[in-house]
Order: structure tokens, then sequence, then C-alpha cells
């Protein structure tokens, strides 16, 4: 009986996660065309809703109501399972990011390595939908994006690294407490380095603009789902904006200090903001990497294949082996104000 | 009980994959179902509470090492029938190395030497941190062969790169800091014309 009702709370718990990410990927979608449609000064979609607010939900309807088309001498099944296995990695991933103190549904030691993991096996997903479909276009696409994700995660890993060795954990509450004292402590300035190779990778982990060798339409048609329709096509979209949520979540959580309050540590201001709920904060940290992701995409045009892989390999990955000694020094000789507080 | 649960879940499954693994007739699906072999595996050193060699289990070798195995075998087109055209010709030998790979097997797990009361998880506290406790048997009492392996497999990746890499014969290759550093007056210059008398 307590087991059941500790599994049932545990459920209620990953519905208060998910259906607010789901609810956040739908608008995200539409603050992109918006965003976007400012920048090239048009006004975007405007008119289902009122300011096309509505605009989201008249997008899924459409995509659900449309036909699931499995191609002939497609591997059925894993041409069906490949939406699922890109989508449940980056919806798995939230159970261990903490939205403020103690709100979490899993507090774990390896939270870090975790997401890791996580970020790691969405890659599956596409190698299998881009085989399945028995496509060129889509087998190509599929191998590009492996080859990418692979690469920028060895990057992502180091700059992980970095990070774990300043707040000498891996649980993401203790990282997030470790930044405490002022805006000055957060890891975004001893580990700015890391912090950018960080961002440019989590931009290449989850093919956006700039790297969106994936799916580059004018190369080879959309990539690895060129042959999804309806509601596999709906899921392979939830997935990778949730994973744009994600790396945006866990950006701010290791370099901004996460829910921690901006004016933290500022004698008047932070009287005046201290009834504003961690998760406030949390939230637009998340929102200004989510406009960046945006602004990026409105700003740069695509990479060509072979520098996105020289920037993986021979840019970034040897910055972050540079920087993880620098860290190491740091940390082993105390240097402050970051290194030298007690417990660190 | 649902730790039970759990664990029998995990090990139905790594069994009944790693079984697909060798029936299955297409080589991807067979490198797919080994994939699920290692979750399910990782999930049961979890459930030990080794969550560091779990996690690290998934990262390496379902994250990185069974990726670049898709890619090769997704890349080549493999028949599943040629593959097992040796069958009955290797079977004799297969049997002898089974027969004493089974063994050893049950000697190791014998009724005498198995069991809950030989195997059972010692349940730590929350508090317990498995990554700090292994780092410092790692770096401190075992620091030399570490390092020894390190040093291993920086030689592994040497000579698999000199064993494959052919020099740049005829190789066109681009210098990516002349690339970089090209401005647009080396590459566009404005001409003046004159304009055409009228005939």
């Amino acid at each position: 009986m307590d087991t059941i009702m500790n599994l049932l709370w545990i459920a209620l718990k990953i519905l208060a996660i998910v259906l607010p990410l789901t609810i956040s990927v739908a608008y995200l979608t539409l603050a992109e065309r918006k965003v976007i449609a400012y920048m090239h000064s048009r006004i975007g979609p405007n008119r289902v809703g009122f300011l096309g607010l509505l605009q989201p939900f008249a997008d899924v309807l459409k995509l659900l109501l449309k036909e699931m088309v499995i191609p002939s001498q497609s591997n059925r099944y894993l041409f069906l399972a490949a939406p699922v296995l890109v989508l449940a990695p980056a919806l798995a991933a939230w159970a261990v990011i903490p939205f403020s103190k103690g709100l979490v549904l899993a507090n774990i030691n390896a939270g870090l390595l975790y997401i890791f993991m996580m970020s790691s096996l969405s890659v599956y997903g596409v190698l299998i939908a881009g085989w399945a479909s028995n496509s060129k276009y889509a087998m190509l696409g599929a191998l590009r994006a492996a080859a990418q994700t692979v690469s920028y995660e060895i990057a992502m890993g180091f700059a992980f690294v970095g990070v774990l060795l300043a707040a000498g954990s891996m649980n993401l509450q203790t990282i997030v407490l470790a930044q405490s004292g002022n805006i000055l402590h957060w890891y975004f300035l001893p580990l700015l380095p890391l912090f950018f190779v960080y961002w440019i990778s989590g931009v290449a982990e989850t093919n956006r603009h700039p790297f969106d060798m994936v799916e580059g339409e004018s190369e080879i048609v959309a990539g690895f789902h060129v042959e999804y329709a309806g509601a596999g096509f709906a899921l392979f979209f939830l997935a990778e904006y949730a994973n744009m949520i994600l790396i945006s979540a866990v950006a701010s959580l290791l370099f901004l200090g996460g829910w921690l309050s901006p004016f933290e540590g500022i004698p008047l201001l932070e009287n005046v903001f201290a009834f504003v709920p961690g998760l406030v904060w949390f939230v637009l940290k998340m929102g200004f990497f989510l406009f960046l992701y945006i602004w990026l995409r409105a700003t740069f045009p695509r990479y060509r294949y072979d520098q996105v892989m020289r920037l993986g390999w021979k840019v970034l990955i040897p910055i972050t082996l540079i920087w993880i000694v620098v860290v190491s020094f740091a940390v082993k000789f105390n240097i402050g104000p970051w290194f030298n507080q007690a417990g660190v | 009980m649902i730790q039970q649960f759990i664990f029998y879940l995990f090990s139905a499954m790594a069994i009944a994959t790693a079984a697909m693994v060798i029936i299955s007739k297409s080589p991807v699906r067979a490198a797919l179902f080994l994939v699920v072999t290692f979750i399910a595996s990782a999930g049961l050193w979890i459930l030990l509470q080794a969550e560091f060699l779990g996690l690290v289990l998934i990262l390496v070798y379902v994250g990185a090492v069974m990726t670049l195995f898709l890619f090769v075998v997704m890349m080549l087109d493999m028949d599943g029938i040629e593959l097992r055209s040796g069958f009955v010709q290797y079977l004799p030998f297969a049997l002898i190395v089974l027969s004493v790979m089974l063994a050893f097997i049950i000697l190791a797990v014998w009724h005498t030497s198995f069991g809950l009361g030989h195997a059972n998880p010692s349940k730590e506290t929350a508090a317990y941190n498995n990554i700090a406790l292994l780092g410092s048997v790692l770096y401190t009492q075992y620091a030399y062969p570490f390092v020894l392996a390190g040093a291993l497999l920086l030689l592994a990746i040497i000579a698999a790169i000199s064993l494959t890499f052919r020099g740049t014969r005829n190789a066109k290759k681009q210098r990516v800091e002349w690339q970089v550093s090209v401005r647009a007056q080396d590459r566009l210059y404005k001409t003046s014309m004159k304009n055409e008398k009228r005939l």
C-alpha cells in the first residue's frame, strides 16, 4: 500500500514536470517564430487566437490529424520506435533538474553524469530514424547528426568536468549552492571559456542553427526525419525543443547560479527582491538562453560540415583541456573569491 | 518488494536481449539489442548502489562505443545469411568452448557460493558517495595502474592512427588559417567603367 502511494506520488510529480514542459515547448515554437519575425521586421503568426497565441495548438492539432506515412521497405518497428527513443531521454533528463532549493524529483549524487548520459542517449533515436526509413537523405542526415553529437559530447563533457572540479560535487543542488554569495560567485566568471564551450556544444548537441547539419534543407532535404509525417514528426519536434529547454536549464544551473537571485549579496536590492521565489529566477535565466538560441538562428548562416567538425575537435576540446588545468590550480590554491570558501 | 521487481525486470531484460543479440538475423538489430543489454545491466549496477559504474557504462558503451558500432554496421550492407554460413563447421569447437565456460560459471555461481546470503548488497545511507569513494581509491592506492592504463590507451590511439593514416598523397588540403584570414579586399575589387558613348 505504502509503495503504491509512493509510486502514485512520483507519477504526480512527473506529471507536474512534463505538463509545463510540454506547454513551454508549444510556446517556445511560437516565441521562435515571433522573435525571428520581428528580427526580420515581419509580424509572424497573428491569426489564431489573440495575437496568435493559439497558434501552437493549431499546429499540434494539424500534425496529429495528418496521416502517418510508413515508407515501403522500411523497418516498420524501428521506424515507429525512433521518435519515442528521441523523446524519452529528453524528458527523462528532467528528473534530476532542481527547480529551486529542494524542489527536485530525484536528488541524486551523480546528477551531472545522469544528464550527460541522457543527452548521449538521444543520438540513438536519430540514428535509428535515419536507418529505418530506408532513404538516402535520412541516412546521410542521421550519420551527420550522430557524428556531430558524438564529437560535441566530448567538449561538453570536459566543460562538465570543469564545473564539477570547481564545485567538488556532481550533485546539481550542491553545484548551485556552491555558487551562492553574489552574482560574481556564479561560475560563468571563473569558468568563462568553459561556459562558452558548453553553450556552443549545447547548440550543436541539439542540432540547432548554426549547427543544423542534420536538417540542412538545401543539402539533404530535411535530414533524418524526412520520411516522417504527422505524429512522428511532431514527436521529433517536441524532443528537439525539450532538449533546447534542457540545455538552457543545465546552462543556468551550472554557470548562472540556477535559482539563486542575481541581487544576492547587494545590500539594499537583496531585501527588495527577497520575496521573489527562486523558481522565477531560474525560469528567467532559462528564458535568456532560449532567446539566445532563437537569436543565433536569426543571425548566423549554417556552418559547413567539415568546419563543424574542426570547431569541435580542434578548437573547443583544446580550450576545455587547458581551462580544466587552470581550474584545477585555482581550486588547489584556493584562489578567491570563488574557491576560497570553507568546505569547497 | 519493488526492488526485487525491478531486479527481475532488468535481469529478464538483460538475458532476453543478450539472447536476441545472437539470434537476430539483421546485424543492426543485433547491435540495438546489445544496447538494451547494456542498459539493463547498468540498471542492475545502479540497483547495487554502484551508480557511477552504471552511468558510466551507459555513457561509454551505449553513448559512444555502440553509436560508432552502429555507424559501421549501418554503412555495411551485411547479409544475415552469409554471416551464419560457417555454423556447422565451427559447431564442435564452439561446443568445447561453451562447455568450458559453462563449467567455470557453474563453479562460480553454484548454490554454495551464490545467493542472497553471499551477495546481499550493503544498505548504504543517502550520504554514501560512490564516486568520491571510487576516486579516492583510484587516485591513491591504484594511482600507478591508473596512469599505466591511461598511457596504454594513449598508445592504442596513436597506434590506430598510425596504422590507418596513409599520408597526404595528392590531397587537396584546406588551409583553415588562410580561409579565416581572407578579407573581402583580397578577392573583390571595384572597377569604374566608362559610360558607353551613344552612337
